[in-house]
């Protein structure tokens, strides 16, 4: 096996003398044949983003290849670093747009650990639950996908139908299907809607007899199997040594996930199971994300019991003050009370009877921007929300860096920020999970057929928005 | 579980003259070593019983102009069978910005390192296939230096440029 990617043409020397020496020793007539060279990409309906497969190919066994990526590179790192802090946060939803959500929590996390807060109980449960929707929607349109390229359309439209009732969840949530931005530096944009829980549990039902389904529609067809099992093998000691995480790993066996290694939010109070695999191969990568679809229904399912309630319309000292007496306090210049005190709306004012979010958020008026409600209907909140966003104000993270991971649906996506005590990051780093997974695969699709690559690039599920940035 | 600070003294202690300084801020263990010494402490630290770093989570730089030592390269390393996390750091100079190449020890090393090449310009030695990734050869210049301007154009290549027309 080559395994330091060697260009195309030094693997084509090389496999042209090999050739040679063995026709010296068997001296049996063989047909000269020549490497063919086929462009697999960028634009084709199989490869989910926009990347180039350059292949070779003897017969239709692929000898070598050689992956081209950049095609959807956008500067994420660079604009990150021409931003505030917050300002970043939209650009994180077009990371992996299968699973914005993940990427949210992971970006503001990060951040919240450069400013060592913690957020409450509360959000903490509300970004645990949305981050295992998110997971369960990336895990059904890359099984979705995969089918559907092996002629499985079917099973494509099922989990489609399933993706639908959860993008309904996350449009209550936050206002979008994709492009979420639902969290905030300190906690979340709103809380969740009133209905949500019966909604989240009727929604589950409806996955989980899509699974079903799917299940008796797939993981014993013959079809199916025979083109899944087996391809794209990989090992354990290949996967550590090119840094492959997520799924795609724990199809080998290691039981690797950041939720236990290193819990994060709440992971380390509910209870899930870790499905790896034996064989490392694209059934057991199959089976690994069905079965990751239940556990996560069954966190999501812990969280909505277990989820704190509370009144969220008192302020941190439990005291509401009126909007006049708010007033009457500023205007004797008496301000210093009212840094931390959030006020009652005024009831003529439009959105006052709007719950506000004030305890799932941090209490930090530094570093949490005010709720929308707060901002258009209170002169505090709209100074405060000033303050926040205008050029050169802005929160201040503390000079330093951090490096947290969170488990997104592909693998360990890591935020790496370093701050250098200004408004902007100094540096956004974003370790996308399937960066290395593409990295290996030229060597994973080494020796298989043309029409293994297929499935075999469907359950790296590359996301062209990670991968490129 | 090793005890907060092992890998901090087992490094000054085998290689004292690597060493630079270390750090861990909000918990994060982070050493600064020479140039010199990256690949013998990093192979230490993959190979040694006691720390077991199978693998190289990120590979990345940063960019501080206007400091002596311009670029930091920056490693995520992990140990599966400990849990544990540690981060080296790489200063180099503007003129001198080279460092041993990792591919040797880590398979994924080969395109994080490409990554930084393209968007940092640092060179690695060793490296076995140095070429830009996310962008294409005939850009100009390294867009995550801090001295690349964000709304910088680059010249038009392909058919219709202007060496094409040149050509013609």
């Amino acid at each position: 096996m080559i395994r330091d990617s060697p260009s195309l043409v030094q693997g084509a020397r090389k496999i042209e003398t090999e050739n040679d020496e063995k026709t010296m020793e068997t001296t049996t007539k063989e047909l000269k044949t020549k490497h063919m060279f086929l462009n697999m990409g960028p634009a084709h309906p199989a490869m989910h983003g926009i990347i180039k497969i350059v292949l070779e190919l003897d017969g239709e066994t692929v000898i070598n290849a050689d992956i081209d990526i950049g095609y959807l590179h956008r500067c994420f790192e660079k604009h990150c670093e021409n931003g505030n802090y917050m300002q970043a946060i939209p650009y994180t939803d077009r990371l992996n747009y299968v699973s914005p959500l993940i990427n949210n929590v992971g970006y503001v996390m990060a951040v919240e650990k450069l400013f060592g807060i913690e957020v409450p109980k509360r959000c903490q449960y509300i970004r645990v639950i949305m981050s295992e929707i998110s997971r369960i929607t990336d895990h059904l349109t890359c099984i979705g996908a995969t089918a559907m390229e092996l002629g499985a359309m079917t099973v494509f439209l099922y989990m489609m139908k399933a993706r639908e009732y959860l993008y309904d969840l996350i449009e209550d949530v936050s206002g979008a299907r994709i492009t979420t931005s639902y969290t905030r530096i300190g906690g979340v944009k709103t809380d969740l809607p009133d209905d949500f829980k019966e909604k989240c549990r009727e929604a589950l039902k409806e996955l989980r007899s899509v699974l079903e389904e799917v299940h008796r529609l797939l993981t014993k067809n013959r079809i199916f199997v025979d083109r899944m099992r087996g391809v794209g093998k990989i090992s354990q000691e290949f996967a550590q040594s090119y840094g492959i995480t997520g799924p795609f790993l724990r199809s080998t066996g290691i039981g690797y996930d950041v939720r236990k290694a290193n819990p994060y939010l709440i992971y380390d109070s509910v209870e899930f199971k870790i499905p790896t695999g034996i064989e490392g191969d694209n059934l057991d990568r199959y089976l690994v994300r069905m079965e990751e679809m239940e556990q996560s229904s069954r966190i999501i399912e812990q969280a909505l019991r277990d989820i704190p309630e509370g009144s969220v319309r008192v302020d941190l000292l439990d005291r509401i003050i009126e909007s006049s007496e708010m007033i009457d306090l500023a205007k004797m210049g008496k301000t210093k009370e009212l840094i931390l005190t959030h006020s009652k709306v005024a009831p003529t004012l439009e959105g006052s009877e709007v719950q506000s979010h004030f305890r799932i958020n941090v209490d930090k008026r530094t570093i949490v921007i005010p709720s929308k409600q707060d901002t258009y209907s209170n002169i505090e909140g709209l100074m405060n929300h000033f303050m926040l966003i205008m050029y050169k104000d802005g929160i201040r993270a503390p000079e330093g860096e951090v490096y947290f991971p969170v488990e997104g649906a592909n693998g360990e996506l890591g935020f790496y920020i370093v701050s250098n005590g200004t408004d902007r990051p100094h540096r956004v780093r974003v370790r996308p999970p399937c960066f290395p997974i593409m990295a290996a695969f030229h060597e994973i699709i080494q020796g298989d057929m043309v029409a293994d690559i297929i499935p075999t690039f469907g359950s790296v599920n590359m996301i062209g928005g990670e991968l490129d940035r | 579980m090793k005890e907060e600070g092992s890998v901090f003294e087992k490094i000054k202690e085998k290689f004292p003259e690597g060493f630079i300084s270390r750090h861990s801020f909000r918990g994060d263990d982070t050493i600064i070593i020479h140039r010199e010494y990256l690949y013998r402490i990093a192979e230490y630290l993959k190979e040694s019983e006691e720390f077991r770093f199978n693998i190289l989570m990120d590979l990345t730089a940063v960019d501080y102009l206007g400091r002596g030592y311009r670029f930091e390269v920056v490693y995520h390393l992990y140990s599966m069978d400990f849990n544990r996390r540690v981060r080296l750091k790489v200063p180099l100079l503007e003129r001198e910005a080279v460092v041993d190449s990792l591919v040797p020890l880590w398979s994924c090393a080969n395109w994080y390192e490409r990554e930084v090449w393209d968007m940092f310009g640092i060179r690695f030695n060793g490296h076995p296939h140095l070429k830009r990734i996310l962008l294409y050869e005939e850009f100009e210049g390294h867009p995550l230096r801090k001295d690349y301007p964000i709304d910088k154009r680059q010249p038009l290549i392909g058919p219709g440029s202007k060496e094409d027309r040149n050509r013609k």
